[in-house]
């Protein structure tokens, strides 16, 4: 978001310019002062609170600890600090193996999906919108509903494929079975914000490479991706986004105990709801915060993603 | 039928003397088996007695869940709930946002509960609830099965019932591929504590804490005792059993798909039930004892508090009398299987025909072996966290007992920190 700040030459040179500056200024500040007591207090108060040890039931009789939440050792050598944690680290290896792969292989069937809903044959109307189904269904069920097809003994897959398999029993098993329940339900989402990239490129280029006599495959690699790049990018950083915070797919198919192991918002949740834990939670969230900050950072920084 | 009758009568004056108009009280019920409807039911009556309306409000299923959703009402001082059902070892968590009952129920009626209980539900001389129903974890098998395969009693130790269970099992299979020897709670939750703690504590491994608040779980019976129940996973029980709670436990016992299984009291009255495939075909006995050591069975059990930030606060109390009374009670162990609190009810007729074990297993249910909430005070769900992940690993063979319970030691010292 870029906005023009007009210089006191331009306001002589250009009034109705400064009046609607002034205007879209003003326009702005109810939106500003929403975000602020809605977005700004929350976060202020995480920041606070994750300088202290504090109960959730109580915050009021709070002690201050300074970083103790990240790490703390006491003098008898036990490790108090989050960061300390050996649960907390495997909850972050197994947040960012479910990132990578399930935005991996959302992106490659995505673009395959996108590409054969772009090219015109009949019933693609019918087609765009059925694809979007298995995303328009809310995570909650759909995780439900696949732990039912995993059940070892009368599950679709669990019995019926597998033969008596149960796949969510074992940590090293279920991030791959959550890992493919993710990629059934955001493909589309991914495919859509593919084929809305797809319908932007000319399609008068592809008319002048097919007369030129470049094959399909040459004008995937070195028109259709190159241009599509901008839009891929979008996308990409959104979804990771999204699999970074994942949390609902994990609780609802392997229960709370065992998704604080796999993700680092369930990680969280248990600190401060489970456990009551104000301080530490916060610690926590503040950790997230910044985790996915530097991989936005990085992201953006890496491939040049415009946003404008 | 007199007795219960009066204190009906009392609870309802006490509740119309005070309260001018009728009101609406917000009632939180569990919605495990029975439970939701037997709760609805109860209620109704107390509503229809007294003139006031109840509304239910149905809690998630999981006792880790429902614990969330309540601290978060608390913490926000909400008004919505009136009542609360509350598990066993939270009292000593929630004790500053329920109302002390010790000066609003007579003593009489508090005295004529287990006295473990009451001790259990007093957190500092403050009564923060009311007992409703008891629970040990006792051992389900199939009579006709046992019979069968020519064993005439249920297993008195881990090893039989390991033995008794993959001969059934290997012999059922033949003709049904699904069927399993043995059933528990092997989910990562309270549960898994509940079950896990009989294990270790019938090896003679201790209680995790003990009452003094010193971390006991690093010894090698506990360690022997996971060992053993991981022995058992993908053998005489579904590798699925990882992810079973006390409803899929249930559901696969009274199809018929299972030999033994360790559940709640509860699961009797649905065993018996019309539609139940085992119906007329389930024994009940102590749960087995490992090498050496004796029978445990896992203190379970549900009360009935007043939330402080109640608006009809004499309203929730005079329904938390009733629906915790003798007449009460009895209807839930005969309808429910639910376990009175109320001693003299074990010596009742009706309930002892319904349930033919309540006489033979109030032993069970009277020595019933706590987990160490009292100990470790606020701090009880992570340390409760911690040992059901540990033996989830043992479980899932990632880890063996005895290097589980060293790592699960250090871990309690953690949680414990500057002290519990």
């Amino acid at each position: 978001m870029t906005t023009t700040v007009p210089t006191n030459k331009a306001v002589k040179q250009r009034g109705i310019e400064a009046t609607r500056a002034r205007q879209a200024v003003w326009l702005l500040i109810p939106t500003m002062i929403a975000i602020i007591l809605v977005a700004g207090y929350p976060l202020y108060r995480t920041i606070f609170f994750s300088l202290f040890e504090a109960n959730l039931t109580s915050p009021d009789q709070k002690t201050f600890l300074g970083l103790g939440n990240f790490w703390f050792t006491t003098d008898e050598g036990v490790a108090l600090g989050f960061l300390q944690d050996p649960k907390w680290w495997g909850a972050v290896t197994n947040t960012l193996l479910f990132t990578v792969v399930s935005v991996f292989l959302e992106t490659v069937f995505g673009m395959i999906i996108a590409l054969v809903v772009n090219s015109a044959f009949p019933g693609r109307a019918f087609l765009r919108t059925a694809m979007l189904v298995p995303w328009a269904i809310p995570t909650v069920v759909s995780a439900q509903m696949w732990s039912y097809m995993y059940n070892d003994s009368f599950g679709l897959i669990g019995r019926g494929l597998l033969g008596g398999t149960a796949l969510l029993a074992n940590p090293s098993t279920s991030i791959w079975a959550m890992i493919a329940v993710d990629v059934w339900k955001t493909t589309s989402f991914m495919a859509l914000l593919i084929l809305a990239g797809l319908q932007s490129l000319p399609s008068d280029m592809y008319e002048a490479a097919d007369m030129d006599g470049a094959s399909k495959g040459r004008q995937f690699w070195q028109m259709t991706l190159p241009l599509l790049r901008p839009a891929l990018l979008v996308a990409l950083v959104f979804r990771s986004l999204d699999a970074l915070r994942v949390f609902d797919i994990m609780s609802v198919m392997v229960g709370n105990v065992s998704a604080a192991r796999l993700s680092m918002t369930a990680y969280a949740r248990q600190a401060l709801i489970d456990n009551q834990l104000l301080g530490m939670g916060s610690a926590v969230s503040i950790a997230i915060f910044i985790i996915i900050m530097v991989i936005v950072v990085v992201y953006v920084t890496a491939f040049r993603v415009k946003f404008d | 039928m007199k007795k219960p009758a009066m204190l009906l009568a009392v609870a309802a004056a006490a509740a119309l003397g005070s309260q001018a108009h009728a009101v609406t009280v917000t009632l939180a019920c569990g919605s495990v088996g029975q439970e939701l409807q037997l709760c609805k039911e109860g209620a109704a009556r107390w509503a229809k007695a007294t003139g006031n309306t109840v509304k239910v409000f149905e809690s998630p299923n999981l006792t880790n869940d429902r614990l969330g959703l309540y601290q978060q009402q608390l913490a926000a001082k909400s008004s919505d709930i009136d009542v609360y059902q509350l598990d066993v070892v939270w009292p000593g968590l929630l004790a500053q946002h329920f109302v002390d009952l010790k000066s609003k129920v007579p003593a009489a009626e508090v005295n004529a509960n287990f006295k473990a209980i009451i001790a259990a539900d007093t957190v500092n001389g403050k009564l923060v609830a009311m007992p409703w129903f008891t629970d040990a974890g006792v051992l389900y098998y199939r009579t006709d099965l046992l019979k069968k395969y020519g064993f005439t009693a249920a297993p008195k130790t881990w090893a039989d019932l390991a033995m008794m269970a993959k001969k059934i099992q290997d012999g059922e299979q033949k003709t049904n591929k699904a069927f399993a020897g043995f059933v528990f709670q092997g989910k990562n939750y309270e549960g898994l504590t509940c079950d896990a703690l009989e294990w270790v504590n019938s090896f003679g491994g201790g209680t995790i804490v003990d009452d003094a608040g010193k971390i006991t779980i690093d010894n090698p019976k506990a360690a022997a005792a996971l060992d053993a129940a991981a022995s058992w996973v993908g053998t005489i029980s579904p590798k699925g059993v990882t992810t079973y709670d006390e409803e899929p436990a249930r559901g696969i016992f009274q199809s018929g798909n299972a030999a033994f299984m360790r559940n709640w009291p509860y699961a009797w009255a649905l065993g018996q039930s019309a539609d139940s495939k085992v119906k007329g075909m389930i024994g009940v006995a102590p749960l087995p004892a490992g090498p050496g050591g004796n029978p445990a069975a896992t203190l379970g059990g549900w009360q009935l508090g007043v939330s402080m930030y109640s608006k009809n606060q004499d309203a929730a109390i005079a329904l938390v009398r009733y629906l915790t009374g003798p007449a009460e009670q009895k209807i839930r162990a005969i309808e429910g299987s639910y376990n009175p609190t109320i001693t003299s009810l074990y010596k009742d007729k009706d309930i002892l025909k319904a349930n033919p074990f309540f006489g033979s297993l109030l032993d069970v249910f009277t020595n019933a072996v706590a987990r160490p909430s009292g100990p470790t005070k606020g701090k009880y769900n992570q340390v409760s966290q911690a040992f059901s992940t540990a033996v989830t690993d043992v479980l899932n063979k990632k880890t063996k007992g005895a290097d589980a319970v060293k790592q699960l030691s250090t871990d309690l010292a953690r949680i414990k920190g500057r002290g519990w």
